[in-house]
């Protein structure tokens, strides 16, 4: 048996039933925690098995059966004391089969899963983790990989996110329609921290990290196909394939960043662009616009201009202001201060960011300072812009952000008397 | 995002430390131990070390042909780095709150301490959308 070829076959349908699995465990036995233990496990079982031994022929009742039995040899672990519990776990498995078809209730129990998953109980760090695992059918060393931690400190956070799960005593049910918009929101937003988790460089051991970006697509691909007239989730999605579409484009051979302006826009994915346009044309239209389709209708903008002299700044002006007029996000006054600038020159761009200055929420992030010196070049204040490029490199978090920043610094300083470098590193 | 906890001390702190009781330093042991258990059952934990003491610490740089010049008198006012814990938290004040915990370590007499716990954040290797 050639077990290599297979490999992302299996891992490809393992994914995939992993939801279906655990919602029919779920239902038969009540006990989210230790349901997901059971088909951790039996994933893990299969990926051993199925390439030694080839695929059964029918992976889903396989995994049923398994994870079945793992729920079952749980409960009865504890049977002592829990001797009724036992006797039901005992007849449970004589209906495993059953259970192991495919029933009409597959897609709402993907559905379930991430409504649980994403619940506002869950801190967004504990829900991005349990998602991935319960709902993406990743292993907690997958997990640990992408988020740069030891395994056993995400075991933990998943064993804890399912206790809190246990003890708010969160049923497994859809929200009731009257909760069911805001609780699908909470789900989308978790999604897009998962895509924002690995937009990153496609550099050396950041590689991996870059499969969080597919795997928030694949998920949301899901939602989407099973709640195709919600307008945001057709919304996220399309922002979300018309970000990643200018992945390869973003970061240089260094890992370094790559600012749209200076894209090669010959590496965006064309293909990725056009699914992205045609899914957000057809969405707008239908009239309930939200914040990820305007957000995903500035990124197409961004996409269909031929180069970055051709962008249809008024256009997405006009998008930053439908978004200001609808969320209270400081991010969007900040990204909307840029199409400003562009519009209607840096002072009109500048004017708007001290109006940031007194916002607690972002006059401290770094990229008000990164936003103001990039407009302060744009206006021929070179010493400012050099010294608010410093600042931001001061503050921000990331790596490969401070070193953009500082060369953007570098690059201006080395342009200026030397009297004036005194500032620059 | 990650943090890095910074447990600073001079020469002459490790020196005092050395000169504890026995109980009072298992009482310390056993703060730190039972603290990393704390950061691993709380889902947080990245890694934590203790370093040597500073009475064989040496600064090197790159001489010539490779042949390092080491360099290893150090004045008593200088501050060692003694351990340090790296967490993965949720926000910056979730941070200082372990750190506050971490200062907070037993001294002489089981008498609660407030070392001071330098906190600095790890940078990441990826930017956020901004959106």
């Amino acid at each position: 048996m050639t077990t290599r070829p297979l490999e992302p076959a299996i891992e490809h349908l393992l994914r995939e039933l992993t939801p279906q699995v655990l919602g029919s465990v779920v239902r038969r036995f009540r006990d989210f925690a230790a349901a997901e233990d059971a088909v951790q496990e039996a994933s893990l079982a299969a990926a051993t098995q199925w390439p030694r031994d080839g695929l059964p022929e029918n992976p889903r009742a396989w995994l049923t059966q398994v994870a079945f039995r793992r729920v079952t040899d749980h409960i009865r672990s504890e049977s002592a004391r829990r001797r009724r519990e036992s006797e039901a776990a005992f007849e449970m498995e004589q209906v495993a089969p059953a259970a192991a078809a495919a029933s009409e209730s597959d897609e709402d129990d993907t559905l379930i899963l991430l409504f649980m998953c994403c619940h506002p109980a869950l801190t967004p760090a504990s829900a991005i983790a349990l998602t991935l695992r319960a709902v993406g059918g990743l292993t907690t060393a997958e997990i640990a990989h992408a988020f740069l931690v030891p395994e056993a400190t995400m075991a933990q956070r998943i064993s804890r996110a399912k206790q809190s799960i246990k003890d708010s005593d969160i049923p497994f049910q859809l929200p009731t329609s009257g909760e069911r918009s805001q609780r699908l929101r909470a789900v989308l937003h978790v999604l897009y921290l998962i895509f924002n988790e690995g937009y990153t460089s496609s550099a050396g051991p950041q590689l991996r990290r870059a499969d969080l970006s597919v795997e928030a697509v694949r998920l949301t691909r899901i939602v989407q196909q099973r709640q195709p007239n919600d307008t945001e989730v057709a919304g996220l999605l399309a922002l979300m394939l018309l970000t990643d579409a200018r992945r390869l484009a973003r970061t240089g051979e260094g890992g370094e960043l790559i600012p749209l302006a200076q894209q090669d826009r010959t590496l965006w994915d064309r293909q990725q662009i056009a699914e992205g346009v045609a899914l957000l044309s057809a969405t707008l239209p239908k009239g309930a616009v939200g914040p990820y389709q305007l957000q995903a209708a500035i990124a197409a903008v961004h996409d269909e201009a031929a180069t970055a002299e051709a962008t249809d700044w008024p256009q997405i002006l006009a998008l930053y202001n439908l978004l200001k007029g609808m969320s209270d996000n400081p991010m969007v006054a900040l990204n909307r201060a840029i199409a400003e600038a562009m519009v209607h020159g840096a002072t009109k761009g500048l004017e708007l960011l001290d109006a940031l200055k007194d916002d607690p929420r972002i006059a401290e992030h770094h990229r008000v300072d990164a936003v103001r010196a990039h407009l302060l070049e744009l206006a021929g204040d070179e010493n400012g812009a050099v010294k608010h490029y410093q600042a931001a490199a001061g503050k921000t978090g990331s790596l490969p952000e401070r070193n953009y920043l500082l060369a953007q610094a570098a690059r201006l300083s080395s342009k200026l008397p030397a009297t004036n470098r005194k500032g620059s590193v | 995002m990650k943090y890095i906890l910074m447990m600073n001390g001079t020469k002459a702190h490790f020196a005092e430390y050395a000169k504890w009781s026995k109980q009072d330093i298992e009482a310390n042991v056993a703060f730190m131990r039972g603290f990393s258990k704390q950061l691993k059952d709380e889902g947080v934990f990245v890694a934590t070390e203790g370093l040597g003491w500073p009475d064989q610490a040496k600064l090197v740089r790159a001489g010539k042909d490779n042949v390092p010049i080491t360099d290893g008198v150090f004045p008593e006012s200088k501050e060692f780095l003694a351990g340090y814990w790296i967490v993965d938290v949720e926000s910056p004040e979730q941070a200082y709150q372990i750190a506050a915990r971490a200062s907070g370590a037993p001294g002489p007499g089981g008498v609660r301490g407030n070392m001071p716990i330098e906190v600095r954040q790890v940078l990441s290797g990826h930017s956020d959308l901004g959106l």
